[in-house]
């Protein structure tokens, strides 16, 4: 049966944000198309599953998941990338931040645990809900709101990412604080 | 993945002086809060896990480290869908 047009349009509108979140995972374009392409198949082969009308987005994002864990995992090649070799397999830089950030910003996520990085990205990145993020990670909301917490705690750790507005606006400020203004 | 491992929270935060009592009343850039209890976990699971508090990033933080990350993302998203995938799909759509 010829798959329906509306149906057809809704997937290739998911492409790129699909492709995006499998970058984000593998950290490798190459491996991320051929997890893509992976994904398509499978979800075009088991296209009567799908019930119109339902959140097409999450339903693949939720195949492309359950694919990158059972398949590139068993290889033992997650992107807990140190010596930075995952940056190097990227081709995009983004127009709007420096190419330092970026990178830095791509290193240090390639060094999460990958069930922290998939839950920040589609909460943080692909526009899911924690609710929609959890029925895709096959996991409690709480779990998954506590692995993005963790991710951005963590990111915010190796970027050493932190506000000094807080304190104040100066370093004298801050020093004055912590020097304990008891009484 | 053992996530308990992943509890140590960046010093780097506070600067080198760490966290005196004065600055513990002062609101933080990094905020202890308790964990949220979810009923839907498995309490056996639950109860072999070390309590600790969990700690937020400040708005400040999250917010920077939010920008980044859709940076990141969207760069890869504007790339487009690779025609090999668009044909995939348009041949798989045709097939009877």
């Amino acid at each position: 049966m010829k798959l329906d047009p509306a149906i057809r349009d809704q997937v290739l509108a998911t492409v790129p944000s699909l492709r995006a979140f499998a970058i984000s995972l593998c950290g490798n374009i190459d491996r991320a198309d051929d997890l893509v392409q992976e994904t398509l198949l499978r979800a075009l082969a088991h296209i009567d599953s799908f019930e119109p009308g339902t959140n097409m987005p999450a339903w693949l994002f939720t195949i492309l998941r359950n694919l990158f864990r059972s398949e590139y995992r068993k290889r033992r090649r997650e992107v807990e990338d140190a010596d930075g070799r995952y940056a190097e397999t990227l081709k995009s830089h983004p127009e709007q931040t420096g190419r330092v950030e970026f990178d830095e910003f791509r290193t240090a996520l390639a060094k999460l645990p990958s069930d922290q990085r998939e839950a920040l990205i589609l909460v943080g990145a692909s526009g899911f809900s924690y609710d929609d993020a959890a029925a895709i990670c096959g996991c409690a909301v709480g779990t998954i709101k506590s692995r993005v917490n963790r991710a951005r705690t963590r990111l915010a750790d190796l970027l050493a990412i932190d506000s000094v507005d807080d304190f104040g606006p100066d370093r004298a400020t801050r020093a004055v604080l912590a020097g304990g203004g008891r009484g | 993945m053992d996530e308990s491992k992943e509890g140590r929270v960046g010093l780097k935060l506070h600067g080198r002086m760490g966290k005196s009592e004065a600055m513990k009343s002062h609101k933080t850039n990094v905020e202890a809060v308790e964990p949220t209890a979810d009923a839907s976990e498995n309490p056996e699971s639950m109860a072999k896990r070390p309590h600790r508090p969990e700690i937020r990033l400040g708005r400040e933080a999250q917010a920077r480290i939010g920008e980044l990350l859709r940076n990141m993302y969207n760069s890869y998203v504007n790339q487009g869908v690779p025609s090999h995938l668009a044909d995939l799909v348009r041949r798989l759509g045709d097939e009877g």
